[in-house]
């Protein structure tokens, strides 16, 4: 079965039925693993799929354009796991990666915390030495599909700074508080995530001890951005789905919406951003197989865009539907609501702007004389 | 590759980004606030696709990366390039 017939069948109808019920069947991201999914960033060398970034960021686009709590499931999961193949020792890939690749493991990411968000190198989770293990105690607030994850990407702070550990959820002291009722992303249900004096391992340290910001926070970001880009893309394409097949079924003034020159305007407008978010996440995608360093700030302008984007189209939606955009029959209001969603998440899209104007500033500034 | 060659290739990077006569070899360039943090990345990503190399975690400190004396230093530790 291709990715697209697995959508078409598994998921498209069921999204709806998941964001009421705020989960995502675990059984799904197995089904997904077996596509080929869950693995598509991790090196053929690392027992991964190894594909070329433009063709995961198709995928993410696909699953993007039914579920956007999905993809964030699989955002989440690509960040965690990104982050052990990259920087994990030896020993600890052998642990995870076979398992995160097969679904047998989803990984989940917990940096933000009720009192630190964009300033996240300031997190307040203590790592305190404990002979082989680190004692971690602290709180995590807005992670992504907690009571599904089985093994979390966790920062806090030891006496050296900012590191990055592993801890599986069912480990002694963490406990999982589900948050109901949020805007978007509902079906992967965010959670606060408290740990009491949990003892993990040292050897689950991933990166440098100290450094687990600079590279390892900042480095799975970059990858979280480039999901959303692909994914905030798809839900602009879901966006034009749903309002020309409305547009064209709709009569008002005795003729189908489509017709209206107004309508059509919004269209237009969708449309263009469809193609340019999509042209943005591509030229990201290619630096990214070229490794090059320009492919960071390239991802950060097409997170930028394709979520404000999606903002704009999933309000065009929305309009185009009239009443029905705003009642439960459907699915543009939830486009709606996880469009929004996109612009906060990964880095705000304040903390996007910043990321591009600094580097506008460094590289479009004509060079000064000596 | 020479030394030489290699200062020469990190300094037409970081030119890139801070104007090549506002910086010395032996600048702390995040120190000194000329670039940010996402330069980090940026400067890994840089290092180990032009001089075919990959980094372990102990390399991975701000100051090996620090200064272009700093990485010229690390890529002769990692035998990338001779000592001169
Ligand atoms: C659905 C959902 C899922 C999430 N999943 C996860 C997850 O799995 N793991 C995880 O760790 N986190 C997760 N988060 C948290 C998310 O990463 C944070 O919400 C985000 O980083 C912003 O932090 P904050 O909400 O604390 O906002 P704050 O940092 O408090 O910012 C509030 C506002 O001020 C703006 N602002 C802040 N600083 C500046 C500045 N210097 N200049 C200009 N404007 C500024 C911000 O852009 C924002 O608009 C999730 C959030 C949501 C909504």
């Amino acid at each position: 079965m291709t990715l697209q017939d697995y959508l078409g069948v598994s998921v498209a109808p069921c999204a709806e039925a998941w964001d009421r019920e705020e989960r995502v069947p675990r059984r799904v991201l197995t089904e997904l693993a077996g596509l080929g999914v869950l693995g598509a960033h991790i090196s053929a060398a690392q027992g991964g799929r190894g594909r070329p970034a433009t063709e995961w960021g198709e995928m993410l686009e696909a699953v993007g354009a039914e579920s956007m709590s999905l993809l964030s499931i699989l955002t989440v999961h690509a960040m965690c796991s990104f982050a052990v193949a990259r920087w994990g020792d030896a020993a600890t890939q052998e642990e995870y990666l076979a398992d995160f690749v097969s679904g047998r493991k989803i990984g989940g990411f917990a940096l933000t915390e009720p009192a630190v968000g964009s300033d996240a190198k300031a997190v307040a989770t203590r790592f305190v030495d404990a002979g082989e293990n680190w004692s971690v105690s602290g709180c995590k607030k807005w992670i992504s599909a907690a009571e599904l994850v089985d093994v979390f990407l966790v920062f806090g702070q030891t006496e050296d700074g900012p590191t990055a550990l592993l801890v599986p959820r069912l480990t002694r002291g963490l406990s999982v508080v589900p948050i109901s009722g949020s805007l978007g992303f509902r079906a992967a249900r965010t959670c606060e995530v408290k740990f009491d004096h949990v003892l993990v391992p040292k050897r689950w340290t991933i990166g440098p001890q100290g450094q687990g910001f600079g590279w390892v926070a900042s480095s799975a970001l970059d990858v979280g951005r480039f999901c959303i880009a692909c994914g905030s893309t798809g839900l602009i394409r879901a966006c034009i789905r749903a309002s020309s097949a409305y547009a064209r079924d709709r009569r008002q003034f005795g003729v189908p919406l489509g017709e209206h020159q107004l309508i059509q305007a919004m269209l237009a407008e969708m449309t263009t951003d469809y193609k340019a978010a999509r042209a943005l996440w591509r030229a990201a995608a290619k630096e990214r197989e070229d490794l090059q360093p320009g492919s960071i700030v390239e991802t950060t302008t097409a997170k930028y865009f394709a979520s404000t984007a999606s903002s704009r189209a999933s309000n065009h939606a929305v309009q185009i539907h009239g009443a029905n955009g705003c009642g439960p029959d459907f699915p543009v209001q939830r486009y709606f609501r996880d469009a929004r969603v996109t612009e906060i998440i990964e880095g705000s899209n304040q903390m996007q702007q910043l990321m591009i104007a600094r580097d506008a500033l460094a590289a479009f500034a004509p060079k000064r004389g000596k | 590759m020479t030394q030489i060659e290699a200062r020469t290739k990190i300094r037409a990077f970081l030119g890139k980004f801070i104007p090549e006569q506002d910086f010395a070899d032996g600048d702390e360039i995040f120190a000194l606030g000329l670039v940010n943090s996402l330069m980090a990345m940026q400067l890994v990503l840089f290092l180990e696709k032009d001089f075919a190399v990959k980094f372990a975690n102990q390399d991975l400190t701000l100051k090996n990366f620090g200064s272009v004396d700093a990485m010229t230093d690390l890529l002769v530790r990692r035998g990338v390039i001779g000592a001169d």
